[in-house]
């Protein structure tokens, strides 16, 4: 059944590759033991030899060393380690932790769970483009600042972010810099040998590997407490049996990425944003050119994104929508609010994002599908009458 | 597909009933605002002599509750006189509808307020209203307060977005610290007429945007 549908909700998650799995499948039932020490039985150092294999080739696609990469769950896990785990060890007795206003869920909790045990926070805003506004950012960042936290690209409305200028920023305050790259890693190059970054989340299910696994890029001597008690495992930050599966799988979907496939994503972004821009009174969201190459954002005037998203979703399509009656919280989307659209732009979003086993074909079907959509849920909308 | 709405609501949500306006409509009435993400308008169309509901049409901008409610509670009114029409509820609508989730309540009573609203529309348009409340700047201020700021989904009250209300000689000013040119000027304009317009001792309604800021 899920054959039939089109799915453009990649920044949420992404189909397994299948080589990717045959990459794991052996973790799951003869190399199953745990990693061991290089003391232990073979079984369990072969385990913890993939491990170490797979930690070693994520690292190299940040230009990192493998001691400066830890395996977690997940980016929510990352990004809480990172920001928790450096507020820990740095602010014990409180600081000054400064994100942008468009962070993803992870960093704007963990930076509103800080603030209520002391730590001044501050929100840094954006232009309608979705890039920070860097002379707030320097006015705000003191030497006193504990950590910065921007993220590399936007979840909803993919705009890249000047890490350069960012990272230049805390450097020359001395101040430590984190980055959830979750949506952007191994799609838009980030080597930390150039950028001048402390922390990166990334993650494995936006790029075609298993879901549960992600990691941490620790800058060699960066202050960091674990926050999760157990055993001594991942440098002794990130206790627990490891996912050695999971890593093994990460590491292939790592390599799987490549950048002609990224330029071919790239394109069907331009193709889709092209088409849709040609029905009247949308709008792009988000940056025209510093976007992510799988993302397009389009706000749609006069209809709500539910709705739209109902629609798309009988015809066979799976999207994703800023409008509030589509969140859990019936909160109409942060991000759009932030670049200075009103509500009703927030309503009317719609996020398509590009993976690897989407074609050409699936962008015509779509922007196909989204005018005739449009257009019935228009005729049906009181807004917008008096449009020509 | 595993969705939170009944058969009949996606049934009422792909091919909504009684869509549309209608040209010179009796009565008409709109709720809600795109700030909010629902708003819907009902339009009437009502035999002056039994007073029963000849034709309802209804317009959505909201989510697939919303739409499926109106849809139903226009099929519902139809043919009912004024009187019974302003009896039906949200519960009936939800019932007709085989259920809808709690968290989509407030979407789906846009719909039933409209109707009410409407109908109210009609008895102030023609003189039906039994208690002649004098308009009073304390009135419009009242009915103000269900004109939405579409910019961020509370009232225009609530949102001191209304500078000035004056009443004199039936003369009803109101000044919007909004630009003229403003996306939702002429939606707000639209509205709040539509709330003053019609009553007993209304004869005009001027409405001023005095604002600068976007």
């Amino acid at each position: 059944m899920f054959e039939d549908v089109i799915y453009l909700d990649n920044a949420a998650a992404t189909r397994l590759d299948e080589r990717v799995l045959e990459a794991m499948e052996p973790y799951f039932f003869d190399l199953y033991a745990v990693a061991t020490s290089q003391f232990g039985y073979s079984v369990g150092i072969d385990a913890r030899d993939a491990l170490e294999d797979a930690r070693t080739r994520i690292a190299a696609r940040l230009g990192a060393e493998p001691d400066e990469f830890i395996f977690t769950s997940g980016s929510a896990e990352s990004t809480n380690l990172a920001l928790k785990g450096v507020a820990r060890a740095v602010g014990k007795k409180g600081g000054h932790i400064v994100v942008s206003s468009v962070e993803d869920f992870p960093v704007l909790h963990s930076a509103r769970t800080l603030q209520k045990q002391g730590f001044e926070v501050t929100k840094v805003g954006v232009d309608e483009t979705g890039r920070i506004d860097l002379d707030r950012l320097a006015d705000i960042v003191t030497p006193e600042t504990t950590i910065v936290s921007v993220q590399s690209a936007n979840q909803e409305i993919g705009t890249l972010q000047d890490l350069e200028a960012i990272g230049a920023i805390c450097r020359e305050n001395g101040v430590l810099f984190h980055t959830d790259a979750t949506q952007s890693f191994t799609r838009v190059p980030l080597d930390v040998r150039e950028l001048p970054v402390d922390l990166v989340t990334v993650a494995a299910h936006t790029i075609h590997g298993p879901k549960g696994i992600g990691g941490l890029y620790i800058r060699d001597g960066t202050p960091i407490q674990k926050w999760m008690d157990g055993g001594f495992q991942e440098f002794n930050l990130r206790p627990g049996v490891e996912n050695i599966p999971g890593a093994v799988g990460f590491a292939k979907a790592v390599e799987l990425v490549t950048p002609e496939e990224t330029a071919r994503l790239k394109n069907l972004r331009d193709r889709l944003i092209d088409r849709l821009l040609a029905i009247s009174h949308t709008r792009l969201n988000g940056h025209p050119e510093h976007r992510l190459p799988q993302n397009a954002n389009i706000s749609f005037r006069f209809v709500e994104g539910e709705s739209l998203l109902l629609h798309l979703d009988m015809r066979g399509f799976a999207v994703s929508t800023g409008s509030a009656c589509f969140s859990r919280s019936l909160e109409a989307s942060h991000v759009i609010l932030a670049i200075g659209g009103d509500h009703e732009r927030a309503h009317g979003s719609v996020r398509f994002t590009f993976g690897r086993f989407n074609t050409e074909e699936d962008v015509d079907a779509v922007s196909e599908a989204v005018a005739d959509v449009v257009k019935e849920l228009r005729r049906i909308s009181p807004l917008g009458k008096d449009r020509s | 597909m595993p969705l939170p709405y009944s058969e009949i609501v996606m049934e009422h949500f792909r091919n909504p009933q009684n869509v549309g306006q209608i040209e010179d409509a009796d009565a008409e009435a709109t709720e809600g605002s795109p700030a909010c993400g629902d708003m819907v308008a009902v339009y009437l169309k009502v035999d002056e002599e039994t007073k029963e509901i000849q034709d309802i049409k209804f317009e959505s901008y909201g989510c697939a509750s919303n739409i499926a409610t109106g849809s139903i509670i226009t099929d519902l009114a139809k043919g009912k006189t004024l009187d019974e029409a302003k009896q039906i509820t949200w519960q009936e609508a939800s019932e007709a509808l085989g259920g809808l989730p709690s968290i989509k309540t407030h979407c789906s009573v846009l719909a039933v307020d409209a109707l009410r609203a409407a109908i109210q529309n009609y008895e102030e348009r023609h003189g039906l209203v039994t208690e002649r409340e004098p308009t009073t700047v304390k009135l419009v201020r009242k009915r103000l307060k269900r004109v939405m700021n579409p910019m961020v989904g509370l009232d225009l009250i609530r949102t001191d977005l209304v500078e000035e209300i004056d009443v004199s000689d039936g003369v009803v000013t109101v000044d919007i610290s909004l630009p003229e040119d403003h996306q939702f000027a002429s939606n707000i304009r639209h509205e709040i007429l539509e709330k003053l317009e019609h009553r007993w001792d209304v004869e005009d309604v001027v409405i001023n945007f005095v604002g600068g800021e976007g």
